[in-house]
């Protein structure tokens, strides 16, 4: 029996969206704090953590999220370990976010000037101190778009996780389209709520990068 | 006690031998200018002083801080050797005052008041006092280098190590920066300064020092050196260096 696409359909697809939030959320905390680890390791004075750090970067870009995706959920259920699809979800993701965005402010934190850790290194500042007061603040401004873009990304690919039986945004639309075959105003809904999610985030970077800009001539 | 004692150091780029043992003491407010061809080892022996490059052989002393072929002790030493390179290299993400107070504030766990009466110091001692609010961006090339050297100024070194701190600025700017550093002089610093500006180097340097090939050439009072080259290379240099 065919339902038609009335307000209770509408509202699930928006509150669908909780899990589309909560996942890019975890994956963002997760994977940001593990990318920072191998942004540092990856500039870091050591060649093996170097290599360790690159190695990690190399081989999870190399991997497509949905092995990522399999691997965590199948592989970690056949060790015995019982895991609800949301947690295999923002595992996965975040093991994903942690190698882009460690590349990404691997970038960063390497287009601040040599002569900055020089002259840092001659003020008697131990590495901890450089990265701290001089290279990481100025590293900031440079992530700051390139960070925003893979965040928006990260929103949009989220929808991956539907194939491990996750109803998020993408899982919500199919699911109503195919009880009320009313495609244009499911995915219409489903594209909006996207939209939605991932205008605000470009807004507040392009605000963020005007005020860090304007603070050094202001 | 000498404030910078150089013995013996030899230090090498790869295969490239740059200085071939260099012996060279500071005495307490002394100034002496280093001039030599371009790729002498000028800069790579003052990098050294403040082990921003390490050495293959010698040692090198400074107040008291011993640094060897083994590298210890480097931030000890650092804290009592300032040095200003030819680009200002500020902090640019930092206002003027911030970029001064940094070092004193997180290297030597100075208090934020003193840490700000030190900036002032600094600032009012490079003639400056009224940028403490601005930032470097908005400064002339001029004014960044004395921010600079206020900046090193306010880790209270025991010598000052320049480094051509003159040669990107236009014609008009060198002469604030070089009158900084003739004050700071007469107000007792000890300084090593390597340097183009000839007539500088002879009126305000005690000694200078001509490096040829990795060597210390010829040493003496700077107007004896001047008036008086001994080797054909410092008459050449001479002859034809002077800008
Ligand atoms: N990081 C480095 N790696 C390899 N070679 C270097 C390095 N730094 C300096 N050199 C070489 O060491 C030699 C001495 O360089 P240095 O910069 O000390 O000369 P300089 O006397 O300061 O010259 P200039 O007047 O041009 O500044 C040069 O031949 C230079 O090419
Ligand atoms: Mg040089």
């Amino acid at each position: 029996m065919i339902r038609t696409f009335s307000e209770s359909e509408f509202l699930f697809i928006v509150a669908s969206a909780r899990w589309t939030l909560l996942l890019t959320l975890l994956s963002l905390l997760l994977g940001g704090l593990l990318g920072f680890i191998v942004a540092l390791a990856r500039t870091s004075q050591l060649a093996p953590l170097r290599m360790l750090a690159a190695g990690w970067i190399g081989m999870i870009q190399g991997i497509p999220v949905l092995m990522l995706l399999f691997l965590s959920y199948y592989g970690l259920s056949m060790g015995g370990v019982d895991m609800p699809p949301i947690v295999a979800a923002s595992v996965s993701m975040a093991i994903y976010a942690s190698a882009y965005l460690g590349e990404i402010w691997r970038g960063s934190i390497q287009s601040v000037a040599w002569q900055q850790w020089e002259a840092s290194a001659a003020l008697a500042m131990s590495r901890a101190q450089q990265y701290r007061y001089v290279i990481l603040p100025q590293a900031v401004r440079i992530a700051v778009a390139p960070t925003v873009g893979f965040i928006v990304q990260l929103v949009k690919n989220t929808s991956i996780v539907s194939i491990i039986g996750v109803v998020e945004l993408a899982r919500a639309g199919n699911l109503v389209n195919n009880a009320t075959f009313a495609p244009f105003k499911v995915f219409g809904t489903v594209a909006a709520t996207y939209f939605i999610i991932c205008w605000p985030i470009s807004l507040l970077a392009r605000r963020l990068e005007g005020r860090l800009n304007a603070r050094r001539s202001g | 006690m000498p404030v910078v004692q150089v013995e013996g150091v030899r230090k090498s780029f790869g295969a490239v031998e740059v200085l071939k043992g260099i012996d060279l003491t500071v005495e307490r407010g002394e100034v002496i200018a280093i001039i030599g061809r371009s790729g002498s080892g000028k800069s790579t022996l003052l990098r050294c002083i403040n082990g921003l490059e390490g050495i293959q052989a010698g040692s090198i002393e400074v107040s008291g801080h011993k640094l060897d072929a083994s590298g210890r002790g480097l931030r000890e030493l650092r804290k009592d050797v300032g040095i200003v390179f030819q680009s200002y290299n500020l902090f640019p993400h930092l206002r003027v005052g911030e970029n001064i107070m940094l070092a004193p504030r997180v290297v030597l766990g100075v208090g934020k008041a003193e840490a700000r009466q030190r900036a002032e110091e600094a600032l009012a001692e490079v003639g400056l006092a009224e940028r403490f609010e601005a930032w470097p961006d908005n400064l002339s090339g001029g004014q960044q280098q004395r921010v600079a050297i206020a900046r090193s100024l306010a880790m209270k070194p025991k010598v000052m190590l320049f480094d051509e701190v003159t040669s990107a600025l236009d014609p008009e700017l060198t002469g604030e920066v070089l009158a900084t550093m003739e004050r700071l002089a007469e107000h007792g610093m000890t300084m090593l300064l390597v340097t183009h500006e000839m007539a500088f180097a002879r009126r305000v340097a005690t000694q200078t020092i001509f490096m040829h090939q990795g060597k210390v050439w010829e040493v003496g009072p700077s107007e004896r050196l001047f008036g008086a080259p001994q080797t054909p290379e410092l008459r050449q240099f001479l002859g034809t260096g002077l800008k």
